[in-house]
């Protein structure tokens, strides 16, 4: 296959970026798009000009860590992460726009490399459970309705990629904190914090900048773990329950 | 309320003032409006009854209360919880704009919409598009009483609300029927969406099959309001209510 690639190019967070045009061939179809992005980075090594920055880990979609806006779609045009997209979800000839993260609370780092910390923060405010380390409690000595036990592991699948921030035309990470706040909020182990919880969750949320949420599901179809929009209402339902509660 | 990014954790924010809280109030002053319209609508339709029926419909809404409440009572408190929520409903639709824009200060050169509604993503502009023509709509039959058909400014036409209206949606007057079918459509765009969302908002769609039917609600809302409005200025335009 050969292709034309538009990529954002950014030195640093502080200088301008613009789209650079590269003309890329050989690219075979069993390829991973990031395989791609290696290809082209061989080959701008050998023309001795700066390889394309960008994210990746575990590259078998479980990590995150992998983004990329890729032809207007958050991780491409398949229900996945950019690292499990493969060549052949495109055509030879097709121009492939590639633009990172667009969002004040992800900063760009460099080229398409955004920084996500603001995720992290999110977490470290409420994200988590108050449990005493050491031996395991016996698992079945806390009783979890299935039902309750499957929506909590279905929306614990979020990676934290954050292309629902990225997908969301106001920039909100509103499916992010309400796959945490649904995620924990479903299991026994979840309760004592729970209302707490979506109040200092949602204050970082608000203070990193993310916008609010307008409900109109770009960031539930951009999701590679398919997150539902139905957690921002369990989010909306915790939160009103949280002030009526003080 | 600033979106300004922040390197550490926040403590003792008050929630009342989140972005959530925000969309609370905006949910809650849109179910006012979708009331207001319902009951708008349904006395509106009076006009299918006659003049004598209309007319005696928007004397009884002056009257109703009376002597608890003195004449017009009811419609100043209506007016005053409209204005309230007007206020609430445009302020967090401001300051929720606002982030959004402060967000994203770099768009993306592509972007695709792959789930969300025409409807959805209009919001704003269709808003600010309703707030224009309520304006006009108030000048027109509440506040001046502006007589767009024959007869002027003459106190037995802009007295007489069924007059009023019909002078209105005369033929001669086509495009004022142009106007309001078009500020119908775009009320029923922004019921379409703003329904369903008031309702996620309010955080009762916690399945597949309430967010279901709270879409199915909103198509109902918008179908049922604007559909019902529509019917006056046609039937007016073409005839039949004279």
């Amino acid at each position: 296959m050969k292709l034309t690639l538009k990529i954002w190019r950014q030195a640093n967070a502080s200088e301008k970026g613009a789209l650079k045009t590269y003309e890329l061939d050989g690219v075979s179809q069993d390829m991973s798009f990031l395989e791609m992005l290696d290809l082209l980075n061989e080959q701008l090594l050998q023309n001795d000009e700066e390889p394309v920055a960008f994210d990746s880990d575990c590259r078998e979609g479980i990590c995150g860590m992998c983004s990329l806006m890729i032809n207007g779609e958050a991780h491409g045009p398949e229900v996945t992460t950019t690292c499990q997209l493969h060549m052949r979800s495109f055509k030879d000839g097709d121009t492939i726009t590639i633009e990172p993260w667009r969002a004040a609370s992800f900063p760009i780092v460099k080229d398409l490399i955004v920084d996500r910390s603001a995720f992290d923060r999110i977490i470290q405010n409420g994200g988590y459970i108050s449990a005493n380390t050491g031996s395991a409690p016996e698992a079945n000595s806390v009783p979890a309705p299935r039902d309750k036990a499957m929506r909590a592991f279905n929306t614990a699948t979020c990676i934290g990629c954050g292309a629902c921030v990225a997908a969301c035309p106001n920039g909100s990470a509103s499916l992010f904190l309400g796959a945490k706040i649904t995620h924990l909020g479903e299991l026994p182990q979840g309760q004592p914090e729970r209302y707490s919880r979506v109040q200092t969750m949602l204050a970082q949320h608000d203070a990193e900048g993310f916008g609010g949420c307008t409900n109109i599901g770009e960031c539930a179809s951009a999701c590679p773990k398919e997150i539902p929009l139905d957690v921002i209402s369990q989010l909306n339902k915790d939160l009103r329950k949280s002030l009526i509660l003080g | 309320m600033r979106a300004v990014a922040t390197t550490t954790l926040i403590k003792g924010a008050r929630s009342t003032r989140s972005t959530i809280a925000l969309k609370l109030l905006m949910a809650a002053s849109g179910i006012v409006f979708i009331l207001f319209v319902l009951v708008h609508m349904y006395g509106n339709l009076k006009a299918f009854s006659g003049e004598l029926a209309f007319n005696e419909y928007a004397e009884h809404l002056r009257t109703f209360g009376e002597p608890m409440l003195p004449y017009g009572g009811l419609l100043w408190i209506i007016r005053v919880v409209l204005l309230a929520s007007l206020v609430a409903h445009v302020g967090s639709a401001i300051a929720l704009a606002k982030r959004a824009h402060a967000q994203r200060p770099v768009k993306y050169s592509v972007k695709k919409n792959k789930a969300s509604s025409l409807s959805s993503r209009t919001m704003r502009w269709g808003g600010v598009a309703l707030f224009l023509f309520v304006v006009w709509h108030l000048l027109q039959f509440t506040i001046v009483k502006i007589n767009v058909g024959a007869g002027g400014q003459a106190p037995e036409v802009t007295e007489n609300p069924y007059r009023l209206l019909i002078s209105a949606f005369q033929p001669e007057q086509w495009w004022m029927v142009i106007i309001y079918l078009l500020a119908m459509l775009a009320l029923a765009f922004h019921l379409h969406h703003g329904t369903f969302s008031a309702i996620q908002t309010l955080g009762f769609t916690n399945t597949a099959e309430s967010r279901a039917r709270a879409r199915v609600a909103g198509w109902v809302v918008a179908i049922v309001v604007a559909g019902g409005f529509s019917l006056v200025p046609l039937f007016t335009v073409f005839g039949v209510i004279s």
